[in-house]
């Protein structure tokens, strides 16, 4: 059988198949998000570390830890899709970047939110010019500039142009910046995120953190499928197929 | 190839020329702000010098930024813009000219300026000259990133809000060494050495890559 690459890349093929795949993915954000913060809450430990143990309020971890791995994830797809339309000249792709954007940027306010009700009671501050928070500070204001370029162009085969490459620069700007405010030398300036990695972390907060991550990935699916959807009729206005389907009142 | 950059770099710089007053308000601006902190956080001495490296940094962003938005504005209403794009010459060396214009412009008078303004904050002669090397090398890297959001909000309304939302971001890398390498300078003049080696590597990378990303820009702005 001979396989058409694009066949996905139309709209119009693409819009059905978006409806059926959105219930799949809330149906799997509800089962990861319900497993994983019910065994966060009752299956692990009630308090971290030895002598200065964190009591119960480290468990706003099973959140903040997968809302910034979103954050830093949703950006990079993000720019793929923007690619991918910049180099094959494909309008759903860029409605794709379009519809990440605010997900993306939802995840990066989460993570900032709960990192300061974190960071009250651990380092007794809302907020410290870390550098893991800066950079998700700048993370932001790039989600936010690429929302607002492409809502200030009225042409839309422009404003998707501009904001495609507005993202690529940012992602190559993304390391540089991070090594920037983590400062070229450590000793002068103290980060308050302790060094992990993922071997270190106790099996129960493990598996809630990563079940809650796989959660919050099927919650930027579904809700990237919504919202691409109702893109999609908006610009497709005008074809024939969306006014069958508005007069069909076919939902699906 | 260098005999257009050299024309269009010259066909820039009269064209400012004749109409200075465009040149000195982005001098003037980064005089006034400079002048306006010390009113508004006091005027101690240890203070200022503290502040004063990352306020003149602050400012030349701002100043920099603001020029931007006449960078190709005015090529792009009276339509030379687009002849350029259609040119057999590569677009990429035309904006690198037009940067080069815009920096002579509004870079070198802030590095010119430095020293008068460091004096305001009492800064020491080492930690002058290493601001005025670290200006010298961070505001070219400023015009270049400018250039790519300039290109992008070519002719949108509100476009110069939306330019200083784009690109402050993308500034911070300068800003951090820059203001860094000055405030090293206090400690040991042989600290400055990385920071001005780093801001260098921008310049370069900046150079490399900022006009072939403007020129995309540009193109896709004018289609």
């Amino acid at each position: 059988m001979a396989s058409n690459w694009f066949r996905f890349a139309a709209p119009a093929s693409f819009y059905p198949t978006a409806g059926r795949l959105i219930p799949v993915f809330w149906i799997l954000t509800g089962v990861c998000l319900l497993a994983g913060l019910y065994w966060g809450f009752f299956q692990t430990p009630d308090q971290l570390g030895g002598s200065n143990a964190q009591k119960e309020y480290y468990r706003i971890i099973f959140i903040h830890v997968p809302a910034a791995w979103m954050s830093m994830w949703l950006y990079v797809v993000m720019v793929g899709w923007a690619a991918i339309g910049l180099v094959f000249n494909t309008r759903l792709s860029f409605m794709m970047a379009n519809a990440i954007a605010p997900t993306g940027a939802i995840f990066t306010f989460l993570a900032l939110w709960t990192g300061s009700f974190w960071g009250r009671p651990s380092w007794g501050t809302y907020w410290d010019w870390d550098p893991r928070l800066t950079t998700e500070l700048i993370l932001f204001f790039m989600y936010i500039g690429y929302i607002a370029l492409h809502s200030a162009i009225d042409d839309t085969r422009r404003a998707d142009r501009a904001a495609a490459l507005l993202a690529i620069v940012g992602l190559v700007m993304v390391p540089l910046i991070f090594w920037s405010v983590n400062c070229p030398d450590p000793n002068q300036c103290a980060a308050l995120h302790q060094r992990s990695n993922l071997t270190q972390i106790e099996g129960n907060i493990l598996f809630s953190m990563l079940a809650v991550t796989f959660g919050f990935w099927m919650y930027s699916f579904a809700t990237t499928l919504m919202r691409l959807r109702s893109i999609i009729l908006t610009r497709e206005a005008d074809n024939t197929w969306v006014q069958e389907l508005l007069v069909k009142g076919d939902r699906a | 190839m260098l005999r257009v950059f050299w024309c269009v770099l010259l066909r820039d710089l009269t064209l400012a020329l004749r109409r200075r007053t465009d040149v000195l308000t982005t001098l003037f601006f980064f005089i006034i702000v400079v002048s306006l902190f010390p009113l508004g956080v006091g005027t101690e001495r240890q203070i200022l010098q503290i502040l004063g490296p990352g306020v003149v940094w602050v400012a030349a962003l701002l100043a920099s930024m603001l020029a931007l938005e006449r960078l190709f504005a005015a090529d792009y209403e009276d339509g030379t813009l687009e002849q350029m794009v259609l040119t057999a010459q590569p677009l990429s060396l035309l904006v690198l000219a037009k940067i080069t214009a815009h920096w002579l412009l509004t870079g070198l008078p802030l590095v010119l300026i430095a020293p008068l303004v460091g004096m305001q904050y009492h800064l020491s002669d080492d930690a002058i000259l290493i601001m005025m090397v670290a200006l010298l090398l961070g505001t070219p890297v400023l015009s270049l990133i400018g250039a790519i959001g300039a290109a992008l909000t070519l002719g949108l309304r509100g476009g110069g809000i939306l330019l200083s939302l784009l690109i402050l971001p993308l500034y911070i890398p300068v800003l951090v060494y820059g203001a860094g390498a000055v405030t090293a300078s206090g400690i040991d003049m042989a600290d400055t050495r990385p920071y001005l080696a780093l801001l260098g590597a921008f310049l370069v990378a900046a150079l490399t890559f900022a006009p072939l990303a403007s020129s995309a820009a540009l193109k896709i702005s004018i289609e």
